[in-house]
C-alpha cells in the first residue's frame, strides 16, 4: 500500500484526466443493481409502516440498502429504536473495512476531502474504486466523486419509486417481497467469503454464528442475538486465525 | 406524509452509525493505522453479522423471534445460497429469491 502511495504522486498528470463525468459513466454496471434493490427497500419501508417523507429522509440521510432494510425489518417487528441503531452500527462496521482499504489512495486530500470521498462510500461503489485503483494504481478524486453521486441518486430515486409503488401493495408477502431482505443477506454473506481465501475459517465462524444467533434468540431478543452471534463469532474468528 | 419522531431519531442515529465507519478510515488512517487484531477482528465481523442475520431471519416466526421454523423460508434460503455461489450477483440473487419464495407460498399456501 505505501508503493501506491508513491505512485499516486508519479501520476497525478494523468489523474486529471480522469473526471467527474467518467466517474458518473463507469458508475452505469451498477445501477441496475442499485434501482431494483433500492426499489425493493422502499417497497418493503412502505409495507413495513414508514410514510414516503420518511422513506425520502432514510434514504437521504442513511443511504445504506442493508440498514435500511434492517430498520424496516425490525419496525415491522416493533423492535426498539436502541436495538436497532446497535444492529446498524454492527451490520455497517464493514464499512471501516472498505474505508481503511482506499484510504491510502487518498492520502494526499484534507481531511475534510477524505470525509466527502467517504461519506457516500457503498459496498458497489468501493467495488467499482478498487477495481479503477488496481487498474491504474491510483483513483482520481472527481472521478469517485461522480462514481458516488450517481450512485447515490439512483439509490434515493428508486427508494422513493418504491415508495409509492408498495402503498399500491396490500400483501407483500405473497409476491414474496419479504424475503428479499433474507436473500440479500445470503448474497452478502456468499459474496464476502468468496471475495476472501479463507473459505474453511469463513465457513466455521459463519456456522458458529448462526448457532449463537439462533441459541440467543430465545432468550434475548432477536436482535440482541444478532449482537451477541456477530461479537463472540468475530472473536473466535479472530482467536482460531491467531492460533492456528 | 408526516415524519414521526420516534423514526426521525432512529433515522439520525443509524445514519450516524453508519457515516462514522465509513469517513473515519480515510480521515486517520494517514495518520496512524489500526492495531493488528482489531483488523482481524474486523474483518470476520461482514461474516458473523450477515450469517446471524440470515439465521434470524429464517428461524423467527413472525412477530416474535423463536425457534419454530418457518419451513418455506428454511427451503428457499437453499437454492438461494447456490445462486449467490454460481452467479456472484446481489440483484440475481435477491431475485431469485423472491421468485422462489413467491412459488413455495403458491404451491403451499399456509
Amino acid at each position: 500500500m505505501g508503493l501506491a502511495n508513491d505512485q499516486i504522486e508519479t501520476v497525478a498528470d494523468s489523474r486529471d484526466k480522469d473526471t467527474f463525468l467518467q466517474g458518473v459513466k463507469d458508475c452505469v454496471p451498477t445501477l441496475l443493481g442499485y434501482l431494483s434493490i433500492g426499489f425493493a427497500a422502499g417497497v418493503i419501508e412502505r409495507t413495513a409502516g414508514l410514510s414516503i417523507a420518511e422513506i425520502a429522509l432514510i434514504s437521504l440521510i442513511l443511504y445504506a440498502g442493508s440498514a435500511q432494510f434492517i430498520a424496516a425489518g425490525m419496525m415491522a417487528a416493533s423492535s426498539s429504536i436502541t436495538t436497532i441503531i446497535i444492529t446498524i452500527f454492527f451490520v455497517n462496521l464493514r464499512h471501516l473495512l472498505l474505508s481503511a482499504a482506499l484510504a491510502p489512495y487518498f492520502r494526499h486530500l484534507s481531511p475534510l476531502r477524505n470525509m466527502l470521498v467517504g461519506s457516500l462510500l457503498t459496498d458497489e461503489s468501493f467495488g467499482v474504486a478498487i477495481n479503477e485503483a488496481a487498474k491504474k494504481n491510483y483513483i482520481s478524486e472527481k472521478w469517485m466523486h461522480g462514481l458516488n453521486i450517481t450512485a447515490y441518486l439512483n439509490w434515493c430515486a428508486a427508494n422513493i419509486a418504491g415508495a409509492f409503488f408498495g402503498q399500491w401493495i396490500s400483501n407483500p408477502e405473497t409476491l414474496g417481497l419479504d424475503f428479499a431482505l433474507t436473500a440479500m443477506f445470503i448474497g452478502l454473506l456468499v459474496l464476502s467469503m468468496l471475495s476472501r481465501k479463507k473459505m474453511k475459517r469463513d465457513v466455521v465462524v459463519a456456522i458458529i454464528a448462526v448457532v449463537i444467533a439462533v441459541g440467543t434468540s430465545s432468550m434475548l431478543s432477536g436482535s440482541m442475538g444478532v449482537i451477541v452471534a456477530t461479537i463472540l463469532a468475530s472473536t473466535i474468528g479472530m482467536v482460531i486465525e491467531k492460533w492456528k | 406524509m408526516e415524519v414521526r419522531l420516534d423514526v426521525f431519531l432512529m433515522i439520525v442515529g443509524a445514519a450516524l452509525v453508519t457515516f462514522i465507519p465509513r469517513v473515519l478510515p480515510l480521515m486517520v488512517l494517514s495518520r496512524f493505522q489500526l492495531p493488528e487484531w482489531a483488523t482481524r477482528w474486523l474483518s470476520y465481523v461482514p461474516i458473523s453479522v450477515m450469517a446471524a442475520l440470515v439465521a434470524q431471519e429464517i428461524f423467527k416466526n413472525g412477530e416474535k423471534a423463536s425457534l419454530s421454523i418457518n419451513n418455506v423460508e428454511l427451503l428457499a434460503a437453499i437454492p438461494t445460497f447456490f445462486i449467490a455461489i454460481k452467479t456472484r450477483s446481489l440483484l440475481v440473487t435477491v431475485l431469485a429469491g423472491i421468485i422462489v419464495v413467491m412459488v413455495l407460498r403458491f404451491l403451499f399456501p399456509s
